[in-house]
């Protein structure tokens, strides 16, 4: 059903999102006026990235921006994200996507191993996900038990507890996100998942990045 | 001949000891006088082609000329090159099991792997099954069987053991003879050629001699199957697992956080537990886990009461209870109210309750009453057991014993001690709940009245507050495991 490799952002927000997800909100826009377009629609600051199947580490390469807050804003990123793109990169659209406030960035995602066969995981994330290296897994397929307990076992009961402002999180709805993501991995095709981060906003989590990995099956 | 096979590996009519040695120095030997000295009911034989006889035992030629039907089980000390022969002969004479304590298989290199696979299915088609190769042996002591080419022969007990490696087979069944609480059944799997150690814990889910499980892996094959294979397990009884070797990952998926992230530690902790195992990090810390569920009932929730008459250990309880998932409950007001009328107003009035020194003759027993009937208390945790008693070990052996006349208050100090530890396993029997009483007295000083009362209970006596904490958080986390289990 896809092809080898990698989905674009859009695809793989798209995928999960039909598994019950919940996605920021996204338009694809292939030039700059459509992206201004596209902006106007969605409403309030955006966040404009390139997005093409063979941009897996955008922010490293300078390929996001955010909180664009005018057209002028908007147009201007989206003529400099289209100049950088290069030969390698494929074929590559503008992402225009809702600015997500929230404190509070988890990482969500589903491996394949060899050893265990297919894992949920769920930590800290952000930028900094890796070096703080805080996550837990479950093998699929996960109960809703199964995926409270992770909650629990990540074990940051002041970050789920109300925080400067923002309300306590969600777990029913982030055990909900993990449900959905699990279905998504789960059901052949797929060989990992990232989302990152996966931002807390109102207390309800929302995919702000994602990344499906695809099998050649 | 229609029986389960593992149980002609622990409960075996009769017994061969292949390659039985007179040398005391080779394990053929060491064999032999651990099955003569475990006291085995049944007949016991042994072959070796050059000695008349050893240890008191006529020494047979061959498996072969074990009488049919004589025995279920061979334990074989002898080369690899010859374990073929020796499974065929114990094959022909009805001998269903084997022990292959040799080693030279797989651990050994390419070759060794092929002889093991070979052995594995000249078995199959033997109709065989075969533990080991390269394994100490087993335990077991309802059918008083120490088939091991190594130390101790453990206290009969509600604990099995099942160990990829023997070492630690050893180490568990050393910690059961210092404590008291006592083995089942234990076996170190060896290279696991037949027989894994889900394999023996599925065996122990069913043997009414074993109440809790410990045990030691270290690679895991098939993660699914594992997991599912000991979810089976700890449905039935609490399982403690303990895994050695954290293997780096390859940068097979690190194209994602989550590949890197996906350590096999991480994975492997969240697989055991959906499975409903309890997943200690130390030997020691499964020991106490095993042995806590081996002798108390299961708390019902984690609303957990600390009584102290040793001030510091009670403080380290609460430390060590604040960082766990179990409840440090305030003191209820009507147990406040109780106690307030048993001991001067000092005592701390908070839980973890410290009478500072103001009991009397009764107060302990009454107030581990009080505690353990409360119907807002799941767990309570019992410090400062053994002191008194350990004031009058010190008076006995002391200088003015006999011109004191010290005798009556080193007996008085002494009864107390055992009448604590009695009133702890008597309020736990009667209310159901677990009560755990903890001294390091029960190391140091192991025939202390209290310690010793309690042993004598089959009850264990935890070594420290923050252990018995650990050892009461794994519980409480099987208890809940359980509870949604069985809905």
């Amino acid at each position: 059903m896809f092809g080898v490799g990698v989905l674009s952002e859009f695809e793989s927000k798209q995928l999960l999102a039909r598994h019950g997800v919940a996605v920021s909100r996204d338009k694809l826009a292939h030039s700059a006026d459509e992206a201004v377009a596209a902006a106007v629609e969605i409403g309030g600051p955006v966040a404009v990235k390139l997005c093409g199947s063979s941009l897996a580490h955008k922010s490293e390469r300078g390929l996001v921006r955010l909180g664009l807050d005018n057209s002028s804003a908007v147009r201007s990123a989206a003529d400099d994200l289209l100049a950088a793109a290069v030969e390698d990169d494929g074929e590559v659209a503008l992402l225009v996507s809702e600015m997500v406030a929230g404190y509070r960035e988890f990482i969500a995602g589903v491996v394949h191993t060899e050893q265990f066969g297919a894992a949920l995981m769920l930590g800290l994330g952000g930028v900094l996900a890796e070096a703080v290296g805080e996550a837990v897994f479950r093998l699929l397929p996960v109960s809703e038990a199964d995926c409270k307990d992770m909650i629990e076992d990540l074990d940051i009961p002041a970050l789920m507890a109300p925080l400067r402002g923002e309300p306590a999180v969600d777990q029913g709805a982030l055990v909900d996100s993990l449900l959905g993501l699990a279905q998504a991995g789960g059901g052949g095709g797929v060989e990992a998942i990232d989302v990152n981060p996966l931002v807390i906003r109102d207390g309800l989590p929302v995919a702000v990045d994602a990344l499906v990995v695809t099998t050649g099956s | 001949m229609s029986r389960p096979p593992l149980d002609l590996l622990f409960n075996p009519q009769g017994i061969v000891v292949a390659g039985a040695s007179t040398h005391p120095g080779k394990f053929g030997f060491v064999a032999l006088h651990n099955v003569l000295a475990g006291g085995f009911d049944g007949p016991v034989f042994a072959t070796n082609p050059d000695q008349p006889s050893i240890l008191g035992v006529d020494a047979l030629e061959s498996v072969a000329d074990i009488p049919e039907g004589a025995a279920d089980l061979v334990f074989v000390c002898t080369p690899p090159h010859t374990c073929s022969e020796i499974l065929r002969s114990a094959a022909s004479r009805g001998i269903g099991a084997a022990f292959v304590a040799s080693g030279g298989f797989r651990e050994a290199g390419s070759e060794g792997a092929r002889a093991e696979k070979e052995l594995v299915q000249l078995a199959r088609s033997l109709g065989m099954v075969v533990a080991g190769p390269n394994g100490q042996g087993l335990i077991s002591n309802p059918a008083k069987l120490a088939a091991q080419i190594v130390a101790p022969i453990p206290p009969p007990g509600p604990i099995a053991v099942a160990s990829q490696s023997g070492n630690l087979v050893s180490a568990f069944m050393n910690y059961a003879a210092q404590s008291g609480v006592g083995i089942s059944r234990a076996v170190s799997a060896g290279n696991a050629a037949m027989l894994g150690v889900v394999d023996y814990l599925g065996w122990f889910a069913s043997d009414p001699h074993t109440k809790a499980m410990a045990a030691y892996v270290e690679g895991v094959e098939d993660g699914p199957a594992f997991a599912a294979a000991v979810k089976r397990v700890a449905a039935a009884k609490p399982v403690v697992l303990v895994k050695g070797g954290t293997t780096p990952r390859g940068a097979q998926a690190a194209a994602s956080h989550t590949g890197a992230l996906a350590t096999d530690d991480r994975i492997f902790d969240g697989m055991v537990r959906q499975s409903g195992a309890v997943r200690a990090q130390t030997i020691e810390e499964a020991y106490d886990a095993v042995a806590a569920f081996a002798t108390q009932p299961l708390p019902a929730g984690p609303r957990t009461l600390v009584l102290s008459s040793a001030g510091g250990w009670g403080v380290i309880a609460a430390d060590a209870l604040s960082k766990s998932k179990l409840e440090l409950i305030p003191l209820p007001a009507d147990l406040k109210e109780a106690i307030d009328g048993l001991v001067p107003p000092r005592w701390s009035r908070s839980n973890p309750i410290d009478l500072a020194g103001g009991e009397s003759r009764d107060t302990i027993p009454e107030v581990i009453d009080l505690v353990a009937d409360h119907p807002e208390v799941d767990a309570v945790i019992y410090l400062g057991m053994g002191i008194q008693a350990n004031t009058a070990s010190h008076l006995r052996s002391g200088p003015y014993f006999e011109a004191a006349e010290l005798a009556r208050i080193c007996e008085y100090h002494e009864r107390q001690d055992s009448r604590f530890a009695q009133a702890a396993a008597d309020a736990s029997a009667r209310t159901g709940k677990p009560i755990l009483a903890a001294t390091e007295l029960g190391i140091t000083q192991p025939d202390n009245a209290g310690p010793a009362t309690l042993a004598a209970q089959g009850s264990y006596c935890f070594p420290s507050a923050d252990r018995t904490v650990r050892a009461l958080h794994h519980m409480w986390w099987y208890a809940r495991w359980r509870k949604r289990l069985l809905g």
